[in-house]
This record gives structure tokens, sequence and C-alpha cells, in this order.
């Protein structure tokens, strides 16, 4: 293995232990919200994409519908599209390899293989590869680990499971409200979705603050 | 508070097959048809919306109630943690072990 492989495969290690390991609050939070655990597993599996499990379990977990659940899933699954359109290129897969290249596209591949734009595509798909491979063996079995604990754990609120959650939400948002307009969306979402929750089914409240998001990108000027 | 079986399942299947289309169209279709810059902005500004949502809901509302109880005190020791610039694990743990404290002082 040469130098540059050396650098990529510990740079991939760095990223997917730890955020693999943040699979053991997705576990937890899975059979907190009642799902079981073998439901939690395969959602890891699956969907294998952290924001949009959390966001399935949270809000089918807080009463909403199947409906909602998804929808509210699927827009934060977009996000992946666009990374899929700037991988793609670099990987350039076919068949087979290109349905696994899909599945392994999530923050973390990309944000990798895009961090190695200087040392060429060979070196970006490395980076790829063996960050999209290594999240998804720690992120499903952090998962398991996660969900059993949280099994035998029982009642959600005495281990404090009931805050847990949103805590591990709030460190998912945290890194990204950055500037003035991601804060001021972050306390106007917060604000119209507590505003909605009496008044229309569970789930509606989350994904309204959807156009919350649209309204704010397109005000003013845009920055990249 | 009920969620049936069936609509978990519903959930979890239509989930997966929507988040694999995203991502499979995404290596399919060509660059320019999604790359404007604003289409760009507002994808990064969905996930804080949705989340900070989310955030909201599961603090402070039960069922179609909204309440103050021990998740309030979590969440303020998960920002804290975070101002300090914590890591993760102590983030959440700390939230937990707090909000777990006032559940049984009730």
């Amino acid at each position: 293995m040469s130098a540059v492989n050396r650098a990529t495969l510990a740079q991939s290690l760095s990223v997917s232990l730890p955020v693999g390991a943040y699979g053991i609050a997705f576990g937890a939070a899975g059979v907190a919200a009642g799902f079981s655990v073998l439901q939690s597993c395969l959602i890891s599996l699956l969907i294998f994409s952290g924001a949009s499990q959390f966001a399935l379990v949270g809000v089918m977990g807080s009463g909403g519908s199947a409906l909602s659940a998804t929808a509210t899933a699927s827009l934060l699954g977009t996000r992946n599209l666009l990374y899929g359109l700037q991988m793609a290129p670099v990987l350039r897969s076919r068949r087979l390899k290109k349905v696994i290249a899909a599945q392994l596209t999530i923050d973390e591949s990309t944000g990798v293989a895009i961090s190695l734009e200087k040392s060429g595509s060979p070196a970006m798909a490395q980076g790829f590869w063996y960050t999209g491979i290594g999240v998804y063996i720690f992120w499903n079995l952090f998962t398991l680990i996660g969900a059993l604990g949280a099994q035998a754990m029982g009642d959600p609120a005495a281990f404090g499971l009931d805050s847990a959650v949103p805590a591990a939400f709030l460190g998912l948002i945290w890194p990204r409200l950055s500037g003035g307009r991601e804060r001021a969306l972050a306390v106007s979402a917060l604000a119209l979705a507590l505003v909605l929750t009496p008044y229309v089914p569970a789930g509606v409240p989350i994904i309204s603050t959807a156009l919350l998001a649209v309204l704010f990108g397109l005000r003013g000027r845009v920055w990249r | 508070m009920a969620i049936t079986m069936n609509a978990m399942w519903i959930g979890i299947i239509a989930t997966s097959v929507i988040a694999f289309l995203l991502k499979y169209l995404g290596h399919s279709v060509p660059e320019r048809w999604l790359s404007h810059p604003r289409v760009l902005k507002i994808n990064s500004l969905i996930p804080i919306a949705l989340l900070s949502a989310l955030v909201a809901v599961q603090t402070f509302t039960n069922d179609k109630n909204l309440v103050i109880d021990q998740r309030l005190a979590g969440l303020a020791v998960a920002v804290i943690a975070l101002l300090l610039r914590a890591p993760f694990a102590v983030v959440v743990i700390s939230a937990a072990a707090t909000s777990a404290a006032l559940y049984h002082l009730q």
C-alpha cells in the first residue's frame, strides 16, 4: 500500500469510527421511540443516512403518521442526491458497484472525498470508498449496541433517553449554525413547530418548517 | 402515542426505498440539472429547519400539549456542553443524566 493510500485510510478511519459510534444514539433513539431492535437495525442498514433515520423514528415516536415521517426523512435525504451528482464523475462506477456507491453516498464519504480534491480523482475515489465502507460497518454495529442497550433499560425517561435524543439532534445541527441566516432559521423553525403543535396532526409541524428553509434560501444573496 | 406495527413497517420500507432512489438518482443524472446556487443553498438549509423543529417537538411537547419538564433541563445542559465544545458523547450523556436525575426527584 502506498503512502497516499495509508494517509487516506487513516483519514477515513478517523472519520468513520467516531461517526459510526454515533449509531449508538440512533439505536437507542429507535427503541425509545417504540421501534423494535430488528426494525432499528434494518433502518440503519437500509436507509443509512443519519438525519433521515432520526427524523423517521422521531416523527413516528411523537405520534406522526407514516406519511409525514417518510416525507420528512426523504426531504433530509435530498442532500445525498446532490452528493451523488458530485461523486459520479469521480467514481465512474457501473452496475452493482454503482448500486453500492449510491448506498454509501452520505455526508462523510462525500466530505472525505472532497477534502482530497487536490490529490486527484483516484485519491478522492479511495477516500469515498474507505470512508463509506467504514461508516457503514461501524454505524450498523453501534446501532445494534444502542438498540440492545435501550431495550435493556426499559422506561426511556428513567435513564434520561427522552433528553438524550433531542440533545443528539442538537449535536447534529450545531456545526451547521455557523452564520446569522442559519441561526435565525433554526430559531424560527423551533418556534413554528411549537406554535403549530396543538392545532395540526403530529408530524405536520416538523415538515412545515421545510417551507421556512425555502424562504430563508430565497431571501438575499447566495453564498456558495 | 400509539403507533401501529404496520405503520412503522410502511414508514421504514417507504423511507428506505426513497432514500436509495435519491442516492441512485444523484449518480445517474447530469450534474448541471441541480447545481443552481439557490437549489444548493436551500438544500443546505433544509436539515437545519427540520432538525430544529424535531428538537422543539421532542423537548417541549407531549402529544398535542406544550409542556415544560425535565427534558428542558437536559437540553439546556446539552447547549452548555456544546458551547464549551464538549465531545458529542459528553453532550448526550450530560443531557441524559440531568434529565434522569430530575425525573427521579419528581
